[in-house]
């Protein structure tokens, strides 16, 4: 066994990739760490009583209060006087975040609590069967957002939540995904040493509801970085201090090895839609290689 | 009087999800593995070990036969086989 | 030492010599008041508290859920709307086995909006696994608080705790109350030692996800401290007799019960207005009596069986309702008879003083009056009828 702070035994889908992004995370924060989870995949499969699979002191509440428990351990360790010796990170996926739990997130933010937040963003509500979120991107297929004979899937963009955690004025902000685990290593050590809210979130791929074979976890993560569609990039007190370049690949690449865009691929229309988003990041935030011949 | 209440850390130990695996479980060639570590940090479960070239492994008694170590193998060193045929 | 107070003061006097390292509320009429002074407290550095201004209430009793878990002792309050908003923290906080302590000023729910006092928020939170007590007046409010902080946190309990103040009435209003020494509290109250709690020395996994092979046990669990505070109850209020002066039941009061015929129960401020009448009936030969109940959870079914089995007459007062079926207080009251061997001949229901009405001498003197005739259900004192007649075409 490797030794990590994340143990085997848990009930994920084989494959997961918010898993995987769930150990990249605690392992780089190490054993002085308090976990507060929301409800979601991570929490379910994680502690099922009587076993859990966290080595490290880990609390769940309710679906859309991890940012406001964590305020109320971070405040108890503040009062106990050990402020600078645990990490406190706050976690839930991308409903629990953006959605239902965007109000306790907003007030830890704005409140300046030394908390890291870590959004795992699997673009929709998977534990309750793959339902749409406000970080589901445009013409995705899912349950509440079908492609039909008169529906081409979800009809709106994803919530941008970095650069509205960014707007409340926080030390950190970084975009990181399972594909890159040495960058969401790093990114997350960055993170615990500053002092202030921090917000990170990790795309974070699921073969389930993505519907893609288990073993292109990892792949797939990747295609939607060097697309452009999944900017990589770091906020540091509120500028834009970071980006992964990358030689553009055509959007077509990462939607053709997923069952959820399926429906698009007879779409030149949608995939031209689709291919704009992925231009528009490329240029908003400089991601193309400077070296990059064009 | 409590109940059930908490878990112990690491627990989740107990919980064998070798039985699992259906199709498929990796094989480790031993023959061109550099040491690279990326089949440990990608791992899933965690049950991927090793120190030194060539001495990789995976606990059988957890493994899900997910095959992103074989896919993310830069020395294709791990071969997915068959869940019958193993040695 | 002696001090004339406004409720909320004194109540955040109390919670400053208990000593919660954090606090956490949302504002909300007519709380306010109690949150500000503790709010000043902190700020004049009389307090070592961490002071979380949140976002919401369901935010407020999420950072005390997470203080507590961390083995921190807290401290939150609201009122109506605010403790729906809550509830379902509530209900996750009584389940999780957290002492969490908080006082809610009783308040009138929405809709129609309306800031005055009743018992309809609380009342409705009742199901949630957390120890409700009523208080009768400022200085009743201030000892359950105590009361609530050693209960709550006793190593065979560890349940929530929930200290309702009628709004307004014994919020804002004034009374000449014994405010305790610090030395006094730190006698009767130590220092908050968890069980169970978030650290890194000793990591526990806190809120599991509980499958339908053990989820049951937990409950009953719970079922089961709620009735073992019956018994701890009385001890501690011993205790505290023994450490401030001041006597209480702690679960049930009898006034003038002795040889009376009939009596009200009933819960809150209401008891002061009560006990006058009591008095000046009794003044005239009436042989009349309250039950008080002071806590509504755990309910004392014995406590109150054994008060009132010899009474021939109760009327039981609601300021709350289960709107479409019997008043909340009156059903659970006449389930305590229900197959014993002694029963009051006849039990009435009354509704009053929803929504701040004023309950009045003369409001008790008429359901005396009334208590006279058949057993009465849910019947409604001090209706004004023209308002009824309103129509919307």
């Amino acid at each position: 066994m490797s030794k990590t702070l994340f143990a085997p035994g848990h009930t994920a889908c084989a494959g997961c990739g918010q898993s995987m992004a769930a150990r990249l995370v605690l392992d780089a924060a190490g054993p002085n760490t308090i976990i507060v989870n929301n409800t979601g995949c991570l929490e379910v499969f994680s502690t099922k009583y009587p076993e859990s699979c966290w080595e490290v002191p880990f609390i769940h509440s309710l679906f859309e209060n991890a940012a406001a428990v964590a305020s109320g351990v971070e405040s108890a360790i503040k009062y106990l006087g050990k402020a600078d010796q645990v990490n406190i990170i706050a976690q839930g996926g991308d409903g629990s975040s953006a959605d239902i739990g965007l109000q306790a997130l907003s007030g830890m933010l704005e409140r300046g609590h030394n908390i890291l937040y870590v959004c795992y963003d699997n673009e929709a509500y998977m534990n309750t069967g793959v339902q749409r979120s406000g970080l589901t991107p445009f013409d995705t297929n899912t349950t509440t957002s079908p492609a039909g004979a008169v529906s081409i899937g979800n009809l709106r963009p994803k919530k941008p939540m970095p650069e509205i955690a960014n707007a409340h004025g926080i030390p950190y902000v970084a975009v990181a995904s399972s594909g890159f685990g040495q960058d969401l290593q790093r990114k997350v050590k960055k993170a615990i040493s500053i002092k202030g809210p921090k917000y990170i979130q990790v795309h974070a791929p699921c073969p389930l509801g993505w519907r893609h074979e288990t073993n292109m976890t990892l792949q797939v993560a990747k295609l939607a970085v060097e697309t452009g569609l999944y900017p990589l990039v770091e906020y540091e007190n509120g500028v834009l201090s970071g980006r992964r370049q990358i030689t553009p690949k055509p959007v077509e690449e990462y939607l053709k090895v997923q069952g959820r865009f399926k429906h698009l691929l007879n779409k030149p229309e949608e995939i031209r839609k689709i291919q704009e988003i992925a231009d528009n990041n490329i240029r908003k935030y400089g991601l193309k290689s400077e070296t990059q011949q064009v | 009087m409590f109940g059930p209440l908490i878990c112990k850390p690491g627990s989740s130990k107990s919980n064998k999800t070798g039985p699992w695996r259906t199709e498929s479980r990796p094989k480790f060639l031993k023959k061109n593995c550099i040491a690279c570590n990326m089949c440990v940090a990608a791992c899933p479960e965690s049950c991927i070990s090793g120190q030194g070239k060539n001495t990789y492994e995976v606990d059988l008694a957890y493994c899900k036969g997910c095959g992103i170590c074989a896919a993310v193998c830069p020395k294709k060193d791990i071969e997915m086989i068959k869940e019958e045929g193993a040695e | 030492m002696k001090e004339l107070l406004e409720g909320s003061m004194a109540v955040a006097e109390i919670v400053r010599l208990c000593k919660p390292g954090v606090i956490s509320a949302y504002p909300i009429t007519p709380q306010t008041h109690i949150v500000e002074e503790l709010a000043q407290i902190v700020a004049d550095g009389r307090l070592n508290a961490q002071f979380v201004n949140v976002e919401s209430e369901h935010s407020a009793a999420s950072v005390v859920l997470g203080a507590v878990a961390t083995g921190v002792r807290a401290y939150t309050a609201t009122s109506s709307q605010g403790l729906f908003y809550m509830a379902e923290v509530l209900y996750n906080i009584a389940g999780m086995r957290l002492p969490v302590i908080m006082t809610t000023a009783a308040r009138a729910i929405s809709a129609p909006i309306n800031i005055w006092n009743d018992h309809q928020d609380v009342v409705s939170l009742r199901d949630s696994g957390w120890i409700q007590f009523h208080a009768e007046d400022i200085q009743e409010a201030m000892d359950l608080h105590l009361i609530a902080y050693r209960l709550g946190e006793d190593r065979s309990i560890m349940l929530p705790v929930m200290v309702c103040m009628d709004g307004f009435i014994l919020t804002h209003g004034m009374e000449t109350v014994d405010m305790p020494s610090q030395e006094q509290v730190d006698k009767f109250l130590s220092p908050y030692k968890a069980p169970y709690k978030l650290d890194v020395e000793n990591p526990l996994t806190l809120g599991p996800l509980v499958d339908p092979e053990y989820y049951m046990e937990a409950r009953f669990a719970l079922n089961k401290t709620q009735e073992e505070a019956l018994a701890l109850i009385p001890k501690l209020t011993a205790e505290f007799a023994k450490v401030f002066g001041r006597t209480y039941n702690g679960l049930v009061e009898g006034y003038q019960l002795k040889d009376a015929e009939k009596v009200i129960v009933a819960m809150g401020s209401v008891c002061g207005t009560i006990k006058e009448v009591i008095d000046e009936l009794r003044a005239k030969g009436k042989k009349v009596g309250l039950l008080k109940v002071t806590s509504l959870r755990p309910f004392p079914v014995n406590a109150i069986y054994d008060a009132l089995k010899n009474i021939p007459k109760l009327a039981v007062i609601d300021r709350a309702l289960s709107l479409g079926s019997f008043a909340p207080l009156s059903a659970e009251v006449k389930a305590v008879f229900f197959g014993k061997p002694k029963q009051p001949k006849n039990i009435s229901s009354f509704v009053v003083g929803l929504g701040g009405r004023d309950i009045t001498k003369d409001s008790i003197k008429e359901i005396f009056r009334l208590m006279n005739g058949k057993d009465k259900q849910a019947e409604f004192i001090d209706l004004k009828p023209e308002l009824l007649k309103e129509s919307y075409e």
